[in-house]
């Protein structure tokens, strides 16, 4: 009794020592990622994340444990092991094999279907305090970003004041693009003809790396931007200064950026003329037209 | 005259492609060379290429799949190495050239390395374990496979010829759409697969048919051996999905061609619903792939624990769970479209259900294992390699399927990661556990263990190295298909990632060198019995390798694991089963339609491609032609008479009586 005890303790504790090295080697790589969440909506995933990989590795581990350990014990040369050539059938190990999956799958359902909800994208985050617009339109291959409350606009740079929510709409003004800042969390597409909505909020200052989670075409690579969070007063006089100083994005410098097919350096504009973003989702994509020689599109 | 073909289609500034095809254009041309000064063409000729025989067009598929997965594995060395370099830099593939290769590598590994090994192995198994001589429509087997050629083939030639697509292997517009990919290369993809997918399709009829019409007498739906089950299902999914990728692809073709707006950005075209439709085929083939895996490592693990499958009537179950529940969970794919909460979370629970039946299968396998008398050749420690590395695979998957962590998953390395531990892991493995498996079955003799083995550890070790790495990569941020990126710390798990693609080339090499050697050594790797790896179902039963028909009289089947039981009792009895009583059969005649008819559609996919439209019309009147030529033959079939079948049941009955060591004139 007391040796069995002794062996199923021994056996939680090298599960836990499994678990722990299995974050270890994840969390290990100190870039960065989603594993280093600075918003509510970055640890929400982060939270769930971590806590269905802990439920299934409890029952991974120990098949990958089974299916190692019956292999190497049932091993043909092995006299100790007991032949039963003719055993296919358990009932008791069918209910238990069926019921195992079913409930940790129902418990990582329950999980999911909450988590869907809690997390869904387009659900403003809630908050005391008043949340900033941004309208966001990708092209080949920078990210616009429109302040419309502010009368301002960027391309590449989006800065934002920490502690309070930012509602994004998203469109593409060309092929689809994810718009994705993994440190704060959810990523949604941004296709043309539509308005994608995402909310996401900044808790510490900081530079985060922003990024297309999905290709779209020749400078896919480049498309980076660098997401800022800074104290509300800071974002309240960076605003401020960009109307002092930028130029006018209107239609004739949108559709020349965007047919502009290459990366952009960070750049700003201190006024946008209204219903520029409505403009862009309505158009579906700028008339951009590529052209072939003789069936290839680089000659 | 030839449309939009000129000499500078050909990228001749280009080294990389120029002289892997030169490279690939003198071998094939040496083969040829070799073949043809041998005298081997007229045997190829009647023997292979247009043999209706069931197992001929089996092998033909599995070695179609290996050469397609050198072409496939050459891709991801380029894409690694690319990687590996590209910090801060362009690396040595121009974004033009890296966007093709990966969408080069995804295409040819799923479409003609994957579905053809799978097909081969169902092809050629799946008529013995019934115990029947051939598939259903055996002429219709022979044009799939040369059809699957067809489009390959097609994409072979864009190697040199134009371009290939740069839009990742499920070209979703609008970057597919003629605005934004005017060139040759989405034109390639499309026509490459609306052949292949012809042949494919065909091929899931025929399967479907075979199993559900002409099994032997005796053989119940639940006497079938796992493997015929796995078929099923996988053919059953074949029919019902591929249709759907047909129609989307066409759709995208009219767009293109005709000025169609399906999925267009301007006048009412929705790209959304080419995700949704190309998803709706693309998670059912996710199964379509891995099932008749699942059916090979039951087979396997079964055999070499010396035991029947733990809990058969349950893995039934499980299987055809699996097959329903595949059409249903395609929006897991695209949680991050924003279809809302309850969308999404209903399709998140979905994927997981499959989870369900997939835990079963792993645990019947491990409680197989249990109480056996293991026997750890080269296909089993595949199928052990596979269920220790599959469950984190799908683990992963259960993990992107829960929305909110596939928010911040989704298109990184970790989704990367993720399938290719599915797809290595089970469906690669499944195919070589296949091919080691039945190879003696197909040749008469066993490939060498040692090179087997050796060949097994670079895979599994090349894996893990590879795609361990990626996992973290995707929890770092990073996204897939980045030609370069600047990010410093992500470089030494790229080259990590890099060694690991090393050892799965070193894996590689030992299984060319294995069937070296075994070729070198088959008269000691002889199988004399037909009957190696003392098996459980029908395909033991016959000589190896088998006579056309497969069997002299189709056997009479008593019970699960058919050859098993007779076996059993042949020993106990000390005497064979009585002689049956031969009658002359008939055979189908050997039919070049299927070589012909690739033939006419190689090249009206090529004119279709480069617009030179009366070759269209050419290729397609020589196809009608072809097929009116077929459908009017008088002749098609041949007999075999109850002399010959006697004949070689005989030899048949020596060598068995030999295994279980009886006398030979208990023959007579």
């Amino acid at each position: 009794m007391r040796v069995r005890r002794q062996s199923r303790v021994r056996f939680v504790a090298s599960s836990r020592i499994a678990v722990a090295a299995t974050a270890l080697i994840l969390l290990g790589g100190c870039v960065p990622g989603v594993l280093d969440p600075a918003g509510p909506i970055g640890a929400g995933e982060r939270t769930i994340l971590l806590n269905s990989l802990v439920i299934m590795l409890g029952i991974v581990v120990p098949t990958i444990i089974a299916a190692a350990g019956f292999a190497w014990w049932f091993r043909a040369g092995n006299e100790k092991a007991t032949y039963r050539p003719d055993w296919s059938y358990s009932g008791k190990l069918e209910l238990l094999v069926w019921s195992v999956p079913l409930l940790v799958v129902i418990f990582l359902a329950g999980m999911t279907w909450i988590g869907s909800h809690q997390l869904d994208p387009f659900r403003p985050i809630q908050s005391t305090k008043r949340p900033i617009r941004v309208q966001v339109v990708s092209l080949n291959w920078k990210w616009v970003f429109i302040y419309p409350d502010q009368g301002v606009a960027t391309v590449n740079r989006l800065v934002m004041p920490i502690g309070t929510p930012v509602n994004f709409e998203i469109t593409s003004g060309t092929v689809m693009n994810s718009f994705f800042i993994p440190q704060l969390g959810s990523q949604i597409y941004a296709m043309p003809g539509m308005r994608a909505k995402l909310s996401l909020q900044a808790d510490r200052p900081g530079s985060y790396r922003g990024l297309s989670a999905h290709y779209s075409g020749e400078g896919f690579a480049d498309m980076v931007f660098r997401a800022e969070a800074v104290s509300p007063a800071a974002f309240q006089s960076w605003a401020q200064s960009l109307r002092g100083r930028g130029g006018l994005l209107d239609d004739r410098a949108y559709l020349a950026l965007a047919r502009k097919e290459e990366t952009s350096r960070p750049g700003y504009w201190g006024s946008v003329s209204p219903n520029l973003f409505d403009a862009a989702v309505a158009q579906a994509g700028v008339p951009v037209h590529k052209v072939e020689h003789h069936g290839r599109e680089r000659l | 005259m030839f449309g939009k073909l000129s000499w500078q289609s050909i990228p001749w500034e280009e080294p990389i492609p120029l002289v892997a095809a030169s490279v690939v254009l003198l071998i094939g041309a040496g083969v040829l060379a070799w073949v043809w000064r041998r005298g081997y063409v007229p045997y190829l000729w009647r023997e292979w290429i247009t043999s209706v025989d069931h197992k001929r067009i089996g092998i033909m598929y599995c070695i179609f799949a290996m050469v397609m997965l050198l072409r496939g594995f050459s891709d991801a060395l380029l894409m690694r190495s690319q990687q590996a370099m590209a910090m801060g830099n362009e690396g040595y593939l121009p974004p033009d050239h890296y966007d093709q290769v990966f969408t080069a590598h995804g295409v040819i590994m799923i479409f003609f390395v994957a579905m053809p090994f799978m097909i081969g192995l169902m092809n050629f198994a799946v008529p013995l374990q019934l115990g029947v001589r051939d598939v259903a429509f055996p002429t219709l087997n022979n044009v799939s496979f040369w059809l699957t050629a067809s489009g390959a083939l097609l994409i072979n030639i864009s190697l040199v010829v134009g371009e290939f697509a740069k839009t990742g292997w499920v070209v979703y517009p609008p970057l597919s759409e003629i605005r934004f990919s005017p060139g040759v290369g989405v034109d390639y993809y499309l026509w490459a697969l609306q052949i292949s997918g012809v042949g494919t399709l065909l091929s899931g009829v025929n399967l479907v048919t075979t199993i559900l019409k002409m099994r032997a007498p005796g053989m119940g739906y639940t006497r079938m051996p796992m493997f015929c089950w796995t078929t099923l299902a996988t053919n059953l999914l074949i029919v019902a999905a591929f249709p759907i990728l047909t129609a989307t692809l066409a759709m995208l073709t009219l767009d293109r061609y005709l000025g169609f707006h399906f999925f267009t950005n301007e006048l009412g075209g929705n790209a959304m619903m080419f995700v949704n439709l190309i998803w709706a085929w693309g998670h059912p083939e996710v199964y379509i792939l891995v099932l008749p895996a699942f059916g090979v490592f039951s087979e396997v693990v079964s055999t070499f624990s010396g035991k029947p499958l733990f809990g058969y009537r349950s893995m039934i179950v499980a299987t055809m769970v699996i097959c329903l529940l595949s059409f249903m969970v395609w929006l897991h794919h695209f949680f991050t479209m924003g279809a809302g909460a309850d969308v999404n979370g209903f399709f998140g629970v979905a994927t997981m259900i499959i989870a369900v039946p997939t835990g079963v299968k792993v645990f019947n396998w491990i409680f197989t294992m249990y109480g056996g008398r293991i026997r750890f050749t080269t296909p089993m420690l595949y199928s052990v390699g596979f269920m220790c590395s599959f469950v984190i695979g799908g683990m992963t998957g259960v993990l992107l399927a829960v929305p909110p962590a596939d928010f911040v998953l989704h298109n990184s390395l970790f989704l990367v990661a993720h399938f290719h531990n599915i797809v290595i892991p089970a469906v690669l493995f499944g195919a070589f556990a296949g091919y080691q498996y039945w190879f003696p079955k197909a040749f008469g003799f066993t490939l060498d263990e040692k090179w087997g083995k050796r060949g097994f550890w670079c895979w599994i070790t090349g894996f893990y190295l590879a795609f361990m790495p990626l996992y973290i990569l995707g929890l770092q941020g990073m996204t897939r298909r980045l030609q370069h990126y600047d990010v410093p710390e992500w470089q030494m798990y790229l080259w990590v990632a890099g060694i690991g693609a090393l050892f799965i080339a070193a894996g590689i090499a030992c299984q060319i060198i294995q069937l070296f050697v075994s070729i070198r050594n088959r008269e000691a790797l002889k199988d004399t019995t037909g009957d190696p790896w003392d098996g459980r179902s029908l395909e033991w039963v016959t000589t190896s390798p088998p006579p056309a028909f497969n069997f002299a009289v189709l056997p009479n089947v008593q019970g699960e694991e058919a050859y098993w039981s007779v076996k059993a009792e042949a020993k106990e009895k000390g005497e064979l089963s009585k002689r049956p009583k031969y009658e002359a059969f008939e055979m189908p005649r050997n039919s070049p339609t299927g070589i012909v008819t690739a033939f006419f559609s190689t090249a009206i996919g090529f004119a279709l491609i480069w617009h030179i439209w009366w070759l269209a019309i050419v290729g397609f009147f020589g196809a009608w032609a072809t097929f009116v030529v077929f459908a009017w033959r008088d002749e098609t079939e041949y007999e075999v008479s109850a002399e010959e079948a006697r004949r070689l049941d005989d030899e048949r009955r020596r060598a068995k009586a030999a295994m279980v060591g009886l006398p030979q004139d208990q023959i007579a």
